[in-house]
């Protein structure tokens, strides 16, 4: 069969063979994937993974997302969103601020809030607890998906108490589970050059891990196309995994291509459509214990994000009203997408839309 | 039907078996993504056998935007009268011609509109007048619909209007205007337009006097997936009469600002359409991305569907840019994402000869 012919011409048969088990690969094997020249080839591995998992079927989320904050005093090499306490275009949204974005949208069947920030030098846990109380009281049922580790290390820091007390309190307030950015790449090396502020990547899946056994379940990132190679992916994908073996709580991974515009990284060529398919191609192969992959239209665009569904990724995330992070850093794509335009994009891919919360749980109200 | 059948017919396509049109529709509607795309980089591979992928260094000049057409898909034109009318003047299209082969533009892609009012006098004038200033131009002009909108304002037969454009120096012909090659569609989106026949007629004519040309087809709008089939069928079987297409582009109807509501093509409906057309075609030689509309990253990806051109560096783009898309690539952009995915760019001619810089002067 000419696949299997393909396959074999490009050391491929082995690791087919694998996915096909649902097998862990190796990192070498992961190295194979990276230098095969087809990137189609590894698309149909990753799909046939995807396959197994989610079939045809292909989620989404109605979602608000709301930046909190932009003052940061991490000074992250990569970050087009971050400013100084007092310099241009810094901001910081009162309680009052979030309480009215969420009245806002209040009659929009929203199932999930996203809920991040910068490392604000003085805002106090109460703050955090008692924007996650007010938005639990106006919208009961929403999955509050807050805050990475990142940010829960600052909290911790600045109040004086552990992340396990931090995630504790927060859980309290209404916490349901933890957005999964700041992984940026685990690397030492290439996190001392793009973040030497941020915790370390052992500290990030320290404290993922922490909130699994709270009970509290987390999504997972990674920033890729930056200084990092091949391999340092690849690593930072096997730490992942071996951290869900444990802990287990990581429900979707997602893969952000970096985005070059207004940063101090700004001499780096963004990686090109193929490179990205196939890092998230790649990724679906090697995470065998991590249930959805995403394709985060906002970073890769509409036409990108669709073609990614074929490459491994099962979610298209979702609705997203006033992403900041993404567009700061030059991302062209829409600020909003209806139900009816996700749903429709999912079809004329040829594929079943789902609506999801969260937590990944398929809710009713999709269209029919 | 079967995995199994479908991979028996994409086995004996990749192989060089002309597909019926059954074929393609089973192809089509039932093919996995990523098998048709293998199969279409065999064909591809088979056809282009040295990983070079082509394009050209052009500008697509738009001589006027005033139009009796009124084509639903449009968001470019203006009607006779409307305000934002226009048709440019020798000097402004002197210009525009100097400033692209300042940049290294070896052809013009001259279009425009059906200009009520502009007989064959004008558009002798403005080819004499390109020959005459720019001789080793090449004008790539005038689509099919073109040609019998002057035929008709210059009570001429298409044949003498192309003998006539010939001898003040077009070179050769876009494949615009195709859209959809079925009738019934054409009534729906363009009713003024050209039929099936006349476009395909006049590409007939053109390449029996030596003229090379290009096909296109414009879809996901209000055409049947048969529909898209029995376009490719109705070039294959001109390309089997009259030899003249050098290449196929295929893209998808971007509906904003347009007389015609339609849900937005996906990537994935683009990426199975360019590799059945590898498929389908098996005479017309080469195939083209359409960035333009689909952005670099699915442009690339496209090298992976059949695709071994990626068209033009369109120095200048208005018709797709009127939809409100806006994708625009350099030639070093495009050069660079066709060495990442692993082939060798090379600037071509129209008629796909490779231009070597060591003899350029």
């Amino acid at each position: 069969m000419p696949l299997h012919q393909a396959l074999r011409q490009h050391n491929l048969s082995g690791i087919a063979e694998k996915v096909e088990a649902g097998e862990r690969l190796s990192l070498s094997d992961g190295q194979l994937l990276f230098d095969c020249p087809d990137p189609v080839l590894i698309g149909s591995l990753a799909h046939t993974a995807r396959v197994k998992r989610h079939g045809q079927k292909t989620s989404y989320v109605l979602n608000q997302q709301i930046n909190y904050t932009n003052i940061c005093i991490n000074q992250c090499r990569f970050c087009s969103y971050h400013r100084k306490k007092g310099q241009d275009h810094a901001f910081e949204l009162s309680l009052e601020d979030i309480k009215q974005k969420i009245q806002a949208r209040a009659r929009m069947p929203i199932t999930e809030v996203h809920i991040v920030g910068g490392c604000h030098p003085d805002l106090g846990l109460d703050y955090y607890q008692e924007a996650l109380s007010t938005i639990r009281s106006l919208r009961p049922d929403v999955v509050l998906k807050c805050f990475t580790p990142v940010e829960i290390e600052h909290f911790a820091r600045l109040e004086g108490i552990s992340t396990h007390d931090v995630l504790l309190r927060l859980r309290q307030a209404g916490l349901d589970m933890m957005a999964g950015g700041g992984a940026e790449i685990f690397a030492p090396r290439i996190r001392e050059k793009i973040c030497p502020e941020k915790i370390s990547g052992q500290r990030w899946l320290e404290i993922s891990g922490q909130a699994h056994g709270l009970g509290l379940r987390t999504n997972c990132t990674m920033l890729f196309g930056h200084l990092e190679d091949v391999s340092d992916r690849l690593e930072h994908l096997d730490l992942l995994r071996t951290q869900q073996d444990t802990t287990g709580g990581f429900v979707c991974f997602i893969p952000l291509p970096f985005q070059t515009k207004n940063n101090r990284l700004s001499g780096i060529t963004t990686l090109t459509g193929i490179e990205e398919l196939k890092t998230i191609a790649v990724s679906r192969l090697m995470l065998d214990n991590i249930p959805h992959i995403k394709s985060y239209w906002v970073m890769l665009g509409l036409k990108q994000a669709q073609a990614a569904m074929f490459f491994g990724a099962n979610d298209l995330d979702g609705t997203v009203v006033e992403e900041k992070i993404g567009h700061m850093a030059g991302a062209d794509s829409p600020q909003i997408l209806t139900r009816w335009e996700l749903e429709e994009m999912i079809k004329g891919c040829g594929l079943i839309p789902v609506e999801r919360n969260g937590f990944f749980t398929p809710v009713q109200g999709g269209l029919q | 039907m079967s995995r199994d059948t479908v991979r028996d017919i994409l086995c004996e396509s990749r192989n060089g078996k002309r597909l019926s049109r059954d074929q393609a529709m089973t192809l089509y509607t039932q093919a996995e993504l990523h098998d048709l795309a293998q199969a279409a980089k065999a064909v591809r591979h088979r056809l282009h056998p040295d990983s070079v992928v082509t394009y050209v260094v052009d500008r697509n000049i738009n001589y006027s935007n005033i139009c009796v057409c009124g084509c639903r898909f449009c968001a470019f034109y203006r009607a006779p009268g409307q305000k934002g009318g226009y048709v440019l003047d020798s000097l402004e299209l002197t210009t525009k011609i100097r400033e692209a082969m300042a940049l290294g533009a070896t052809q013009i892609l001259l279009q425009g509109s059906h200009h009520p009012d502009l007989n064959i006098d004008f558009y002798i004038q403005m080819l004499t007048a390109i020959s005459d200033q720019f001789p080793d131009l090449h004008v790539h002009g005038f689509s099919p619909p073109e040609i019998m909108h002057i035929a008709s304002v210059s009570g001429l037969s298409p044949s003498q209007v192309l003998d006539r454009l010939i001898a003040a120096g077009l070179a050769s012909i876009p494949g615009g205007g195709a859209e959809i090659l079925v009738d019934r569609i054409r009534q729906e989106i363009a009713p003024n337009k050209c039929s099936a026949r006349e476009w395909l007629d006049v590409m007939g004519l053109a390449h029996n006097k030596g003229l090379l040309t290009t096909a296109t087809m414009m879809f996901g709008h209000v055409e049947t997936l048969e529909d898209r089939v029995d376009h490719l069928l109705a070039v294959r079987e001109q390309q089997d009469r009259s030899r003249g297409f050098t290449a196929f582009i295929p893209w998808t109807f971007q509906p904003d600002n347009t007389a015609l509501s339609a849900r937005k093509a996906t990537s994935i409906e683009y990426l199975r359409l360019l590799a059945l057309s590898r498929l389908v075609l098996d005479n017309v030689p080469n195939l083209q991305v359409s960035w333009v509309t689909m952005g670099a990253k699915i442009g690339q990806l496209g090298l992976f569907f059949g695709a071994n051109d990626f068209g033009s560096t369109m120095i200048e783009e208005n018709v797709v840019a009127a939809s409100g898309v806006s994708f625009r690539m350099s030639q070093e952009q495009i050069q660079r994402v066709i060495k990442r995915a692993g082939f060798e760019p090379k600037q071509r001619r129209m008629n796909y000869s490779l231009i070597s810089y060591e003899t350029k002067s």
